[in-house]
């Protein structure tokens, strides 16, 4: 019966989003109040149902409903609550579902936030995502309905995947899912501007916020997946250019220059046309990035090919979205105007050299990974596209990026001169290279990578100080700390961000150079050192948890002779799969991760043991963090709390201003819907 | 274990045994012995097998795979080593045996002539688009001459409005 509810909860909502995607946008178009007024109350009846459909496939879950083919495949009675709940987007179908269902999520907080927008403009950009939601629910409905009944019930289900069975699945999933729909408002906004031919500095300030925090949502979804790889997968990588890492990936690479250009934007007014073309992209690549790794296409092209409901629908899908906007690109965006003047140096310019390295470093990992499923289906032969090749492609790419990022923020608007930039800089290149030299010293060995690496963190770190000095020699009169506080807070969040993408380098390049490991075989009583400790088997013994039996190492490890903690990696068997996991046990430090895993047991209770000293690894994610700070501080800035009036009246002389600025001609055309 | 010991020492060796463990308890225990009996070879073999495929597992190199294909695929690996093979000459026998699939560093040829290219044509062609757009732009900006009365719009937007862009 709930099944059933929910399924029907879904075709309701289907029925909603059809409305919210047609009605609101004609009704802009043709001016009709009533069908505009439509929006908001429609996209708040799709999130109902949507929510009931999903809260009955949860239940079904959580009761352990076999009978749906959906948990009978993903689920098991033994498995905890919080797994069972997690189970939920842990399928195909299921994840389809919470993606529309934060959809929906993300419309109703659009539908609430936007009082102060023009009804008009909340109707379009309400109508693209219910479109994109009629998408969404169509596939779920036709080709991979969470609901489907599996008669007669199976007796029990065969679990979900033990590598799943971790915190990681409970938050890291519906973070990057918040990240990928997020991009829908953007690109939802980028439509309606389209639609409407209104793409003012106003535009951009709306927008702006709204990218930002998909922007960090999908910052955050990363940084955990990494995290949860580093600490699941047994072995410490952090990052293996898997394709389904690269799939969440490109829409943050395309989102961070978004982010950018629409800076630009709402400052400048130029980069109009681009911006809209970035959030086009962005929100393209989420939804290839959701497809390519639900669809089952990366396991293998045939298996897909076999199936054949889910692929057409889904190119089908993807041609309608990408096509129809980039149709509607090509014949608006020459319309858009062209903004403020600026020149060949100037920190537009620069932000733009950015952007575009940002977007061929987002185009050559979408080739490296779409390579070989594309060789595979023409039958060119089986080839695989690894670390070694997106490495040898992303590092010279990132390398003049992260420069300019020291460079731009100090670089004028308009018009900037390179030897007065030069002249500035000088000290902070110094300081950094010396640094950066010196460094690799003080870490035990001088390697030449290291000290490149170094190099890049230290130059953006220099830079942010000479940015900060020079900001407050020009903010007038005031102690250090009026100064300070003068700032505004989306000053303060670009220099956090920044600062988080140096410590992410310093924790990529520290831990690459200096890390050491051994795999050894411990005897009972036995020890191995390492990076200064010492590390004692006190042997292993078998636990057993609530689905799984396990083998419990314990492992003392020692500084100086003294104990300073107990490890306890454990290499668990489940019940249901018959599975082996190994589940490290890692010791987390400020300036180092102690890392043991267990390997095969051998005779007389003596077994494998990896022991690794990673210095400076956790600096990779709480860099990672910076940058998500930065982009709440962001949109915590106090222009996008002002006053409905006053921003209203201040945009319209800004956007008249560039009007007028900018070819007169070319801005005026596209007014009308 | 102390009960033991004091059934069978008297006290004066059960002090001296128990200042004995407490001060260097590092004494009595037994440094691992390493899985690899050559370290070297064994650092050579990882470094090589770090850019090889497993082929049984999802997405994982032989050197991080605890899969069993992956454990007798290093096995092998060694044992070439061990044979004075060079690097080049097992990574060719192993394409031999599997394809090109086993190699993390897709081979050069013309079937990937575009992933290689790939890059450096997005970049010279995006850096060709980009400079000429600003070319043009900056012209086109600069060409159509503003009327008499747009010009003395625009400046009296421009001495109301200073400072607002900024």
């Amino acid at each position: 019966m709930i099944p059933e509810l929910g399924n029907f909860a879904l075709i309701l909502a289907l029925l909603l989003a059809i409305t919210q995607g047609t009605l609101p946008i004609i009704g802009a178009a043709r001016g009709i109040p009533s069908w505009i007024a439509l929006a908001r109350p429609v996209v708040q009846g799709q999130f109902v149902f949507l929510a009931i459909a999903f809260g009955c496939l949860a239940y079904s879950f959580v009761n352990n409903d076999f009978s749906v083919m959906n948990v009978a495949r993903n689920s098991n009675s033994e498995l905890p609550i919080q797994y069972r709940i997690a189970a939920s987007w842990g399928s195909h179908e299921g994840s389809l579902l919470l993606w529309v269902f934060m959809l929906s999520a993300w419309s109703v907080a659009v539908s609430v936030f936007s009082r102060h927008l023009p009804d008009e403009m909340v109707a379009r950009v309400l109508g693209v995502m219910g479109l994109v939601s009629v998408g969404f629910i169509l596939f779920l409905l036709v080709t991979s309905n969470p609901f489907d009944r599996l008669l007669p019930a199976a007796f029990e289900g065969s679990d979900l995947n033990p590598l799943l069975q971790d915190p990681g699945m409970v938050i890291h999933p519906p973070m990057l899912y918040m990240g990928y729909v997020g991009f829908s408002v953007a690109f939802a906004f980028a439509i309606a501007a389209l639609l409407s031919g209104e793409m003012d500095a106003a535009w951009a300030r709306w927008s702006r916020p709204w990218t930002t925090v998909a922007w960090v949502f999908l910052t955050i979804g990363i940084m955990l997946g990494s995290w949860w790889a580093y600490y699941e997968l047994g072995w410490g990588g952090w990052w293996f250019w898997d394709p389904v890492e690269n799939a969440s990936f490109l829409p943050w690479l395309v989102g961070t220059a978004l982010v950018h250009s629409l800076a630009v934007t709402e400052k400048r007014g130029s980069f109009k046309s681009w911006t809209v073309l970035l959030a086009i992209c962005a929100f393209s690549l989420s939804l290839l990035g959701t497809f390519l790794v639900r669809s089952g296409v990366l396991t293998s092209v045939h298996a897909f090919a076999t199936d054949p409901a889910r692929g057409v629908f889904i190119l089908a899908f993807l041609v309608i979205v990408i096509g129809s906007s980039l149709l509607l690109f090509a014949w608006r965006a020459p319309k858009v105007g062209l903004g403020g003047k600026f020149d060949l140096v100037s920190r537009e310019s620069m932000l733009l050299a950015n952007n575009l390295l940002l977007m061929v470093a987002a185009g050559s990992v979408l080739l490296g990974t779409l390579y070989p499923l594309i060789m595979d289906s023409l039958d060119l032969g089986k080839i695989s596209v690894g670390p070694p090749y997106f490495e040898a492609v992303f590092v010279p790419l990132m390398t003049p990026a992260i420069f300019l990022m020291g460079l731009g923020p100090l670089a004028r608007w308009k018009q900037a001169s390179l030897p007065e930039l030069m002249l500035r800089l000088r000290w902070a290149f110094g300081v950094s290279v010396v640094t950066a030299l010196l460094m690799p010293f003080i870490m035990g060995e001088w390697k030449p990578l290291v000290s490149f690496g170094l190099l890049l963190a230290f130059w953006v770190i220099a830079t942010i100080f000479v940015s900060i000095r020079q900001r407050l020699n020009n903010s007038g009169q005031g102690g250090l700390f009026t100064k300070l506080a003068r700032q505004s807070r989306s000053y303060y969040s670009m220099h956090l961000a920044h600062f988080g993408i140096a410590v992410f380098i310093i924790g990529v390049t520290l831990v690459n150079g200096y890390e050491t490991e051994k795999d050894v075989r411990m005897e009972i009583g036995s020890t191995v050192e390492m990076g200064g400790y010492t590390f004692r088997f006190n042997g292993a013994s078998p636990v057993s948890g609530p689905n799984y039996q396990a083998m419990r190492g314990d492992i003392e490890v020692l500084r100086n002779g003294e104990k300073i903690r107990v490890m306890q990696p454990e290499k668990r068997t489940y019940n249901a799969s018959g599975m082996a996991m190994t589940e490290p046990a890692i010791d987390t430090g400020f300036l180092r991760d102690l890392y043991v895993a267990l390997g095969e047991p051998l005779e007389d209770g003596a077994w494998v043991v990896r022991v690794y000293h990673k210095p400076f690894v956790d600096w990779i994610w709480f860099g990672c963090l910076l940058m998500a700070f930065g982009g709440i501080l962001a949109v915590t800035d106090r222009r996008y709390r002002l006053k409905v009036h006053t921003k209203h009246v201040e945009t319209a002389t800004v956007a008249d201003d560039k009007r007028v600025a900018s070819n007169p001609r070319l801005s005026t055309g596209g007014k009308k819907a | 274990m102390s009960l033991d010991l004091r059934n069978t020492c008297n006290g004066k060796q059960l002090i001296l045994l128990l200042i004995f463990v407490l001060l260097s308890p590092l004494n009595w225990a037994k440094e691992a012995m390493p899985v690899a009996e050559d370290p070297v070879l064994e650092r050579r073999m990882i470094a090589l097998s770090e850019d090889l495929r497993c082929l049984v597992c999802q997405n994982e190199s032989l050197a991080g795979s605890r899969a069993d294909f992956a454990n007798d695929l290093r096995r092998e690996i060694r044992e070439q080593m061990q044979a004075n093979k060079s690097d080049k000459e097992i990574v060719d026998f192993l394409v031999a045996r599997y394809g090109d699939f086993v190699l993390y560093r897709p081979p050069v040829k013309p079937a990937t002539y575009l992933l290689w290219a790939g890059p450096f044509v997005f970049l010279l062609t995006g850096a060709g688009i980009l400079f000429f757009y600003l070319k043009r732009r900056r012209k086109q900006i600069e060409e159509p001459p503003l009327t008499e009365e747009q010009h003395r719009h625009a400046e009296a937007l421009l001495k109301e409005d200073k400072g607002n862009n900024a």
